[in-house]
């Protein structure tokens, strides 16, 4: 049977994954509301803005869904999916509270300061068979700047701020991998949710 | 390891996280704040909203920066702002106060009446409004990475609004079904860019994103412009010229999520109080249209 991998669609940049995830030949599906849930074996929460992708959850009755959803099957927050799915950003906002990991939104600057730089994944280039390096592009973007319990780091900038983390089947990215035309970090996520 | 700043996926980039959202006009802190409560994904910061300007006649010019700092303080989602028409010294005063992306408005007094900014030279993205797909790619070809369909700004009246979403949406359409010697022609007929001709043939959609502006006034208007095609909307007047901004916001941000469900679009259409008052754009004399500004 073909993967199924949702991608929620409140707001955001959730075509640009759809079609990342067709290149690999998998089944999607826009989730808007609960019920879009249902039958998938895995969800990519998209870029956006988070207070706007966490009022849209609270109005559709998705959070708790979202979270019941999360225990058991994969999901992948990219930028305002990776704030979503954290405990902790230091402000009053909808959150999911999935990974154990606290997060600073906006913390590079503003959109002039948004940048292109390449990052070492062992665990992505490990688990693909590649060796170059991952050239990732952040927008207004957030930063991990800790992680705890059985959170792990998987990537981090030269200086040490970290800029993606895994928790079990549940993956963050400060960054946008929708937006290149390399597909390993979709692959690498689908190989956590089958 | 080397890092880069303001490129063109970076600028395109962030329009495409504001897609499927609603960006609204706010003139204070205090709407900004309305506006992100409700679930904006951007506000435009101006001075006065495009009724008012209507009403007020005069040279509508940027915005105090101070204004704006005062609205980028307020909130954490990006802020945009209006400079006029080839006023590229106001563009430069916007980036240099750290606006997230310029809009080089029409609905400002333009300040050159034959020239655009060449928008490549900024680090800071710029969206522009356009009526059809020539204009909208001559737009992009000066650096636009993100466009709007202009509509008729502060009527209310979203007949603009359908005209120019159907009319860059029905070119890509024909572009579809032409074959790859009549590029050049379709180019000159509509003196738009080749290169990007053929690039919208190719993908079969617009280099950036697309907005609807210009006339939105309620979310049967907003998800209407949705299903014609583009990827998100402005609101201008439409949400605080309004009998209760809180509530028409949020049901409008509602209205473009849930763009094909007819029954969610009734329910958030119940209740929302006055709508702006309007201005009937057939009855408008062509001077006081803000659409034809642009070159």
């Amino acid at each position: 049977m073909i993967m199924k991998i949702g991608v929620l669609a409140l707001q955001g940049d959730f075509a640009e994954h759809i079609s990342m995830l067709k290149r690999l030949g998998v089944d999607t599906a826009e989730v808007r509301l609960p019920k879009h849930l249902d039958g998938l074996d895995g969800l990519i929460i998209p870029g956006g803005e988070s207070t706007t992708i966490g009022k849209l959850a609270v109005a559709y009755e998705l959070l708790e869904p979202l979270k019941q959803f999360g225990r058991e099957h994969a999901i992948w927050g990219t930028c305002a999916g990776a704030i979503f799915l954290s405990k902790d950003v230091s402000r009053d906002q909808p959150l999911l509270g999935l990974m154990d990991i606290k997060v600073q939104r906006n913390a590079f600057g503003r959109q002039v300061d948004s940048f292109e730089t390449d990052l070492e994944i062992d665990e992505l280039m490990r688990v693909t068979g590649t060796e170059h390096l991952y050239h990732a592009v952040f927008i207004r973007a957030p930063l991990i700047e800790s992680v705890h319990g059985d959170a792990k780091i998987l990537s981090a900038l030269d200086d040490g701020r970290i800029v993606a983390a895994q928790e079990g089947h549940l993956l963050a990215t400060s960054f946008h991998p929708e937006l290149t035309n390399d597909t390993r970090f979709h692959e690498y996520f689908i190989s956590l949710a089958s | 390891m080397e890092t880069k700043t303001g490129t063109w996926i970076e600028k395109k980039g962030l329009a495409q996280m504001l897609k499927g959202g609603v960006i609204m006009d706010v003139v204070n802190a205090e709407q900004a704040k309305i506006a992100e409560e409700a679930g904006a994904c951007a506000v435009m910061a101006l001075e006065r909203v495009p009724a008012d300007i209507r009403a007020d006649g005069g040279v509508a010019r940027m915005s105090d920066p101070d204004m704006i700092l005062k609205i980028i303080d307020a909130v954490s989602i990006p802020v945009m702002a209006k400079c006029r028409i080839g006023h590229f010294v106001e563009a430069q005063i916007l980036e240099a106060i750290g606006v997230d992306y310029i809009d080089e408005s029409e609905v400002l007094t333009p300040a050159d009446e034959e020239h655009h900014i060449l928008k490549h030279n900024f680090k800071v993205p710029f969206v522009c409004g356009c009526r059809n797909i020539g204009e909208a790619l001559r737009r992009i070809g000066e650096g636009a990475a993100m466009i709007r369909t202009k509509g008729e700004a502060g009527t209310g009246d979203v007949v603009e609004a359908v005209r120019h979403a159907r009319t860059v949406i029905g070119a890509i359409r024909q572009l579809q079904t032409m074959g790859d010697e009549e590029l050049m022609t379709f180019a000159k007929n509509n003196g738009a860019p080749y290169e990007l001709v053929v690039e919208v043939k190719q993908t079969g959609r617009m280099p950036v994103v697309n907005f609807a502006a210009g006339g939105v006034a309620t979310p049967a208007d907003a998800a209407l412009m949705m299903q014609l095609g583009v990827d998100g909307v402005f609101v201008g007047s439409g949400i605080f010229k309004s009998g209760d901004p809180a509530r028409r916001a949020a049901a409008i941000v509602k209205a473009v999520t849930h763009y094909q469900d007819a029954s969610i679009l009734a329910e958030v259409s119940k209740n929302l109080g006055e709508a702006m008052v309007g201005r009937n754009v057939s009855q408008m004399p062509e001077g006081e249209k803000m659409a034809g500004r642009g070159w």
